[in-house]
């Protein structure tokens, strides 16, 4: 990345100068202005957190060590849809390693993978709330509960292309 | 007025002012509480845990640099919970620590080291955590990034952050993946960085150093076809005797000298006869914006900022490209001294330049990286071939055997090995500007800077921003446009200091007409290739080391060395001539700020 | 209901305060405006309430202090970053009882005399935001009526477990990474943005605004002198009845377990991944309250047929990720525990090292920076010491 080629980057100024917009670039409105890209582009790209150290006047090494403490706040591309499969203890009791075995097998992928047409991205994440009714999962803001391999077969198809 | 808290503190009374943390009280009672994470130039973090001390009636144990004492506390610094949690928490720092003491270049100078030591830890109480999958980063020219050795405890982080306000390195993912580095763990030579040095002075351990450069100094000195010549910087002279166990602030230019001599340089010079050169470029630089701006009523950048260091020079290209035109052309005395060696030099001893090596000793991290610049080429080759920090020059001294205590004075080589206290006090904040003084009003007035002895206390001192005044009057015929001026001057060091000042500068406010910038607080003497540790006291130290050596010295001007005269009548004809332009001033690029 | 059923009940109190809906909107909140801030933050110290997050502060003491700072803005500021494994009562009461929580905001905000509130909605919540923003608009409407300068907006978290501990969430609100400050000074005195800033969980201010629809004297007839009120129970594991059960403190765990154990219970973890975990043999001896074993209502139940193994494995790897990273004891202790104990369990460790882990988690419990570190030790020690042989083979 030679210093000279500083680019354009239309697209990231774009998107960032509309969070700053809704949110504000002062220090504490940080986590929203990251939240919103991360909404409206699936993750935070290097020339995304560059703009955005510019525009809140931090160095970019600072938004990346922000954006890297938080679990819902990607620096690598991520596809549409993100499944997040609660690792907690009930889920595990409840039969969690089956619904991960539908999603590897229906998928192809594995944990912090991205299917190879972007429409999936799969993690495991710590305790949803959702132990009642376990086992549980997260796509994309949505939870699934009392799931077994059959329902979720059932709810991921819903979210194919 | 406050009331002051009293409090027991290992079974002494103690009297502090409100706010006083139980590490500093502890101090002042010369109760000695380990810390590895806390350093005096730095905001507490109090992460390291290693400073823990109990309090009556309470439980857990706290940090004694994070927890202010208050009204009656009764403090235990060595009870045997606290001597326990403390080995156990060394022992942990152990475990996720590549313990390679025996090949690490901080061994015997490593706080890790020492505590483990102390406190007798094992490495078999725990497993070992150690990550070797990131290989050693040596991208930069300047520092070597070894995560493997590092123990988390961020001192590099608030140095470029407190000291520098750069924010190059910071904290990445969390819990057993937390770990310090750079934006999107990019190699140190692409990010947005100084070079100066600080997280190196500040690194407990040896995860962050210097890249070193001796062996290949070593083998230029075995081959019998070069000619190896080094200059040493002032501050070197001034830290150089704290790798020998010699108090800070002790002078060593003659036993240095002596040392180097003996390891097999072949010539033995001093770089501040290059800092005499830089006066002069820079000093007549100066005097040539005012003529323009006052005289010839040009737009002109004005206030002219100091460029001699690197790492404020890398600091200014990334943050405030825009504002280059105000950096002085003149390049730093090391880049000085490596274009005019392998010229003028090589000439008059009858060398070609091509077998000519030149060596820097420099307490500094950013001047190998500008030995590197592209740029740096006037004398038709590499003019700067390696840079040496004062801690490399230390090690090599003793890996020579040579018993530097016991060494008799000896002195520079002749030939750019001649220098004025002005040359010298360039090494400390403030000293830059001094010496600027010193020639700059004397060609106005043609008289001595009104000052007694020529010391100008006004920009001595560690003050973070010092400004001064000084009003031209009964100025030469030729500078008569100056009269009535009152010259405004400031200086500062440190680059969060730096920050503001060009805050001023950016926004047309700046009211000085010449600023010294240097990149490390205090100047050169804290510098990132400085003897560790280096704290505001070794500063204070080193500083009024170069002050004596200046006060010492029978030519106290720049412009009266005698191989400066020399060198201008033989050679460079004056200042800013076409030649003196060619080898002895230098352009800037603009770089990324984020 | 069974006969049986209510008989085993008998010692169980189960009260319905906080799930109770309202017919009309915001009554108690128009007439306690009615009391002075002092008057407020008296009504609440007569209560007795101590923090519903787990850690069991007395709140009033946290509104007075935020109080007695001088300061010209103050904040409030709800903590519905739930992230304690086995914990999922604040959704139900943000879903429920929404008006509660805001009631009780107001209430802390007149007490402290802040102007704005936020909650801090935790990223796995995000579906609840929309409708909570919907009551939120109506509540605004009625600060307007009742005259009350205060304004709540949500905080959306990004995902931290950590973020739960009060000046960490703080951290993260400012826009840095969510990791825990050296404590003194506290949040009622530098918090948000440096302003005193009062921090209570979700249950904290539902049950606040409870006291003052009660009354602080009938609110304190339930539960025992030291552990005061009802609480919410996050139930789940191996239960007849997972879900979310409001109940009065100081029962004992036997109780507990009649009522919603599966009849195979061998052990309760009680307050999650940084509570306890309580074999069955000590089931009669466990009061559930600040007396006994505290919690911020994680009830997670194991049956015979569970490995507390595979339990203890699943909180180590989770405290793995989720410490800030920042102080030694967790950081490095963590990743200890876990090496450690896998190591045992492949008898690439004698026995005895278990002996040595528990003592790293002393120093875990004295040295670490925050709650998180310290409390790692509950859940490790406690299944460790009572299933040895489970973690050994």
């Amino acid at each position: 990345m030679p210093e000279s080629s500083i680019t354009e980057n239309r697209f990231e100024k774009e998107i960032v100068s509309r969070a700053i917009d809704q949110f504000g670039c002062d220090r504490e409105n940080l986590l929203p202005v990251l939240g919103f890209i991360r909404d409206e582009h699936r993750y935070l790209s290097i020339e995304i957190m560059r703009e955005v150290a510019s525009r809140f006047n931090m160095s970019s090494a600072e938004v990346y060590g922000v954006a890297s403490f938080y679990h819902f706040l990607p620096t690598e591309p991520r596809g549409k849809n993100l499944i997040s499969v609660c690792k907690t203890i009930v889920c595990d009791m409840h039969g969690r390693a089956d619904v991960v075995a539908v999603i590897q097998d229906m998928l192809k992928i594995n944990f912090d993978q991205t299917t190879a047409d972007s429409n999936f991205s799969l993690q495991a994440v710590n305790c949803i709330g959702c132990c009642d009714e376990a086992p549980a999962m997260l796509i994309n803001d949505k939870p699934y509960t009392k799931l077994d391999a059959t329902r979720t077969r059932e709810i991921l198809k819903r979210y194919y292309p | 007025m406050a009331e002051k808290i009293q409090a027991i503190l290992d079974h002494q009374q103690i009297e502090v002012a409100p706010g006083t943390s139980i590490l500093e009280a502890a101090a002042l009672v010369n109760v000695k509480i380990p810390t590895l994470c806390h350093h005096d130039d730095l905001q507490v973090a109090g992460n390291c845990r290693v400073c823990l001390v109990e309090i009556e009636g309470r439980d857990v144990l706290e940090a004694a640099c994070a927890t202010p004492l208050s009204q009656g506390m009764v403090i235990h610094t060595l009870s045997p919970k606290v001597r326990r949690a403390r080995r156990d928490i060394v022992s942990l720092l152990v475990s996720e620590h590549k313990t390679q003491c025996t090949t690490c270049f901080r061994s015997m100078n490593c706080e890790l080291q020492s505590l483990s030591a102390e406190y007798n830890v094992d490495n078999v109480t725990y497993q070992s955590l150690l990550d070797e999958s990131e290989p050693v980063d040596n991208s930069s020219w300047s520092i070597e990034k070894d995560t493997s050795k590092c123990i988390r405890c961020q001192r590099c982080i608030r140095s470029c952050s407190d000291i520098q306000h750069v924010n190059a390195l910071d904290v990445f993912g969390r819990g057993s993946n937390m770990k310090i580095s750079t934006f999107m763990n990019l190699p140190m030579n692409e990010i947005v960085c100084t070079n100066c040095g600080q997280c190196v002075v500040h690194c407990p351990t040896g995860a962050l150093t210097e890249r070193r450069y001796n062996n290949e100094v070593w083998d230029a000195l075995g081959d019998p076809e070069k000619f190896v010549a080094i200059n040493t910087a002032p501050s070197v002279r001034a830290g150089l005797g704290e790798m020998f166990g010699l108090a800070p602030g002790t002078p060593v230019t003659g036993k240095m000298v002596a040392a180097l001599r003996k390891m097999g340089f072949d010539a033995v010079l001093d770089t501040d006869f290059a800092a005499d050169l830089t006066i002069m470029e820079e000093g007549s630089e100066l005097l040539q914006r005012l003529t323009m701006k006052f005289r010839d009523g040009k737009d002109i950048p004005i206030p002219m900022l100091t460029s001699c260091s690197p790492g404020w020079v890398k600091f200014i290209e990334h943050m405030y490209a825009d504002l280059l035109g105000h950096l002085s052309t003149a390049k730093s005395p090391q880049q000085m001294f490596g274009a005019v060696l392998k010229t003028y030099y090589a000439q008059k001893k009858g060398l070609n330049p091509q077998d000519i090596v030149c060596v820097a000793g420099m307490p500094c991290a950013a001047k190998k990286y500008e030995a590197n610049r592209p740029e740096m080429k006037a004398s038709g080759f590499q003019d700067v071939d390696m840079g040496l920090t004062t801690r490399e020059l230390g090690y090599m001294i003793k890996q020579a055997g040579i018993d530097f205590n016991s060494l008799p004075d000896e002195d520079f080589d002749p030939v750019m090995g001649e220098s004025s206290g002005a040359g010298a006090i360039f090494g400390t904040t403030g000293g830059v500007m001094e010496a600027a003084l010193r020639t700059v009003y004397e060609i106005i007035t043609d008289r001595e800077i009104p000052f007694s002895n020529l010391d100008i206390q006004p920009v001595r001192g560690m003050q973070e921003i010092k400004e001064a005044s000084l009003l031209l009057e009964n100025c030469k015929p030729e500078y008569s446009f100056l009269e009535g001026l009152e010259l405004k001057i400031a200086v500062v060091h440190g680059l969060t200091n730096a920050r503001d000042i060009m805050n001023q500068v950016a926004a047309g406010e700046s009211p000085y007409h010449f600023i010294e910038i240097m990149a490390c607080p205090g100047g050169c003497i804290g510098g990132g290739g400085a003897p560790i540790p280096t704290t505001k006291e070794i500063r204070e130290q080193r500083a009024l080391a170069l002050y004596k050596e200046d006060a010492g010295k029978p030519v106290r001007k720049s412009h009266e060395n005698p191989e400066i005269k020399q060198i201008y009548d033989e050679f460079l004809k004056e200042p800013l001539s076409d030649i003196s332009h060619r080898l002895l001033h230098t352009h800037y690029q603009k770089r990324r700020r984020y | 209901m069974n006969e049986n059923e209510n008989h085993s009940s008998g010692i169980i109190k189960k009260s319905d305060l906080i799930f109770a809906q309202y017919k009309t909107m915001y009554t108690v909140l128009e007439s306690s405006l009615q009391l002075s801030a002092e008057q407020i933050i008296e009504t609440m110290l007569d209560s007795g309430l101590r923090g519903r997050g787990g850690a069991g502060f007395p709140t009033a003491k946290k509104w007075q202090a935020a109080a007695s700072v001088p300061a010209v803005q103050r904040f409030v500021i709800c903590n519905a970053d739930e992230g304690e494994p086995g914990t999922f009562k604040d959704k139900a009461i943000l879903r429920q009882v929404p008006r509660k929580v805001l009631t009780g905001m107001a209430l802390c905000a007149k007490a402290i005399q802040a102007t704005e509130g936020y909650i801090y909605l935790r990223a796995e919540y995000r579906n609840l935001a929309d409708e909570l923003q919907a009551h939120i608009d109506i509540f605004h409407e009625y600060c307007d009526r009742f005259k009350l300068d205060f304004r709540v907006k949500i905080f959306m978290g990004q995902g931290a477990y950590v973020c739960g501990e009060e000046t960490a969430l703080i951290e993260s609100m400012e826009g840095k990474r969510g990791e825990p400050r050296n404590k003194p000074p506290f949040p009622t005195e530098v918090g948000y943005l440096g302003k005193p800033t009062v921090v209570n969980n979700v249950e904290t201010f539902a049950t606040a605004m409870i006291i003052f629809k009660v009354g602080a004297s009938e609110y304190k007839k339930l539960g025992t002198p030291d552990s005061r009120g009802s609480k919410l129970f996050s139930v789940s594991g191996d239960t007849r009845k997972p879900g979310v059960h409001e109940l009065e403190l100081g029962m004992s765990l036997y109780d507990f377990v009649k009522e919603f154990g599966d009849g195979d219970t061998k052990a309760v973890q009680v307050g999650g991944a940084a509570g306890m975990c309580v074999p069955r043999r000590e089931f009669k001896n466990t009061i559930i309250g600040f007396e006994g074993v505290p919690t911020g209502g994680s009830m997670i139940l194991f049956n015979s047929k569970r490995s507390m193994y595979n339990v203890l494995h699943n909180y180590l790897d989770f405290f793995n990720q989720e410490s800030c990273g920042q102080c030694t004891p967790c950081r490095v202790g963590c990743q200890q525990l876990l090496l450690g104990t896998e190591a045992v369990k492949k008898g690439e460790k004698d026995t005895v090292y278990l002996e040595q882990l528990i003592r790293l988690t002393e120093t875990m419990r004295i040295g670490s920076k925050c709650g998180l570190g310290r409390s790692v030790g509950n859940a490790f020690n406690s299944i460790v010491e009572n299933f040895k042989e489970e973690i050994l083979y």
